[in-house]
């Protein structure tokens, strides 16, 4: 049997995903991570980006997350999300209104939106739109 | 019949409280319920990252945060968590108890105390008893956000980060069950191992991305405000099942009193047609 990992994925409200996993690949600030079993110590946070917990070589679950922390020990991964959401349930609809939102904000030069938080809203629906994508085309 | 006339109105008016506190024991009891649910999906997030920060205290850090080193302790800051509204018995009462009894302690050992309330009753509290109140939120409904309490939260830290206090601590009710609540202090800064022990200290230490400063700046202040928030939620939820019992056992100590004026006035009632029949009995034998 492949090592495995313990992996507890939390929000602030809510488990969202215990268990023991092969790999995790999380969105990590400098740059997308890849932790294997026996991983050195690590903390760092997270970017909005997909979470992927590999279960085996068929299975894998993907989780949106807004941002966070994440934190190894050589045989736990704990990512600590400001929201998570399964991948799956997403609102498609709801991701694309808030991208448009996003970028009439960032259109808009009047000075009447904070630019910087249009920036982060944007980013946040683009990833929510690229996990979907990227679980579609793995589903078909 | 003019008998009894000021206790049938006494039971009346009490059969009202009555009814009052049943209503209040029936919402307490819904509410408790939400409150609890809430409580309880907050309580992962919290427990990781207090894990979290337990191996952070065993590590051995290239970089010491200023949150994790233990200095010599001038004065302490309380972030004192209470209920908006009362008639929830004794649960905020006891609570401030505890308080006094830890500020009296440290009075002895010529330790400052600075404080910030969350909820109302203990706003009320700290400024009658004239304790240095230096933030306070309240009226933050049955549903908490986390933005509300930032505020307390920022307060407190910079003060600890500016060496104004030397400790922090957060005081609530912690959630037994339904019947027990119980008042608790948990000291939230400096972060130290359970163990203060170098001996079981690893010689490991975290990688930090992007920087150590940054990373622990982040996850620190994220730790304190889901403690803070944890205490919020927890208080929220005692608050409820603390006045369902206090409303609890008001109707039932209103129908006691019912059932004891009522007998009282049965008694009385009796006693007047005894009377009544008596007159007429001794009248007619007097024809």
């Amino acid at each position: 049997m492949a090592m495995t990992i313990h992996v507890d994925i939390v929000s602030a409200e809510q488990e969202v995903y215990s268990g023991l996993a092969e790999m995790v690949f999380a969105p990590a600030e400098l740059g997308e991570v890849g932790i294997a079993p026996r991983h050195a110590p690590l903390i760092t946070k997270l970017k909005p980006g997909e979470v992927r917990v590999k279960l085996n070589d068929k299975e894998s679950l993907a989780y949106y997350v807004s941002g966070g922390l994440l934190e190894v020990q050589p045989d736990v991964v704990t990512v600590l999300a400001d929201t998570a959401i399964r991948a799956k349930d997403i609102d498609e609809a709801a991701a694309l209104q808030a991208k448009a939102r996003a970028e009439e904000m960032l259109s808009d030069k009047s000075g009447k939106y904070d630019y910087a938080v249009a920036q982060a809203e944007l980013a946040e629906a683009v990833m929510q739109l690229r996990t979907l994508e990227r679980l579609r085309k793995r589903g078909s | 019949m003019a008998v009894g006339k000021e206790i049938r109105g006494k039971i009346a008016s009490i059969k009202n409280t009555q009814k009052i506190t049943r209503a209040m024991e029936m919402v307490a009891a819904s509410k408790m319920r939400k409150t609890k649910d809430r409580m309880q999906a907050t309580r992962p997030y919290s427990k990781k990252i207090s894990q979290i920060i337990n191996h952070l205290a065993y590590a051995n850090p290239e970089y010491k945060h200023p949150f994790m080193i233990k200095r010599e302790v001038k004065r302490v800051g309380l972030i004192v968590i209470s209920s908006d509204r009362g008639l929830c018995g004794g649960l905020n009462a006891n609570l401030f108890r505890k308080v006094l009894n830890e500020m009296q302690e440290w009075k002895s050992k010529d330790i400052e105390v600075d404080i910030c309330t969350v909820g109302g009753k203990a706003a009320n509290f700290f400024s009658i008893i004239n304790a240095k109140v230096i933030g306070q939120v309240s009226k933050l409904g049955d549903i908490p956000h986390q933005n509300d309490i930032i505020g307390v939260i920022k307060i407190m830290l910079d003060a600890y980060a500016s060496g104004e206090i030397d400790e922090l601590f957060v005081v609530s009710n912690e959630f037994v069950n339904t019947m027990t609540q119980r008042p608790v202090i948990e000291k939230l800064l400096p972060v130290v191992a359970d163990k203060d022990d170098d001996s079981l200290r690893g010689t490991w230490d975290y990688l930090y991305e992007p920087g150590a400063k940054e990373v622990l700046d982040h996850l620190l202040t994220r730790y304190v405000e889901s403690m803070v928030y944890q205490g919020l939620v927890e208080n929220n939820a005692c608050e409820q099942a603390a006045r369902m019992v206090a409303m609890k056992s008001a109707s039932d100590n209103a129908g006691n009193i019912i059932k004891e004026l009522q007998l009282v006035y049965n008694k009385a009632r009796q006693a007047a047609i005894t009377q009544e029949i008596s007159e007429i009995v001794a009248g007619a034998a007097a024809v």
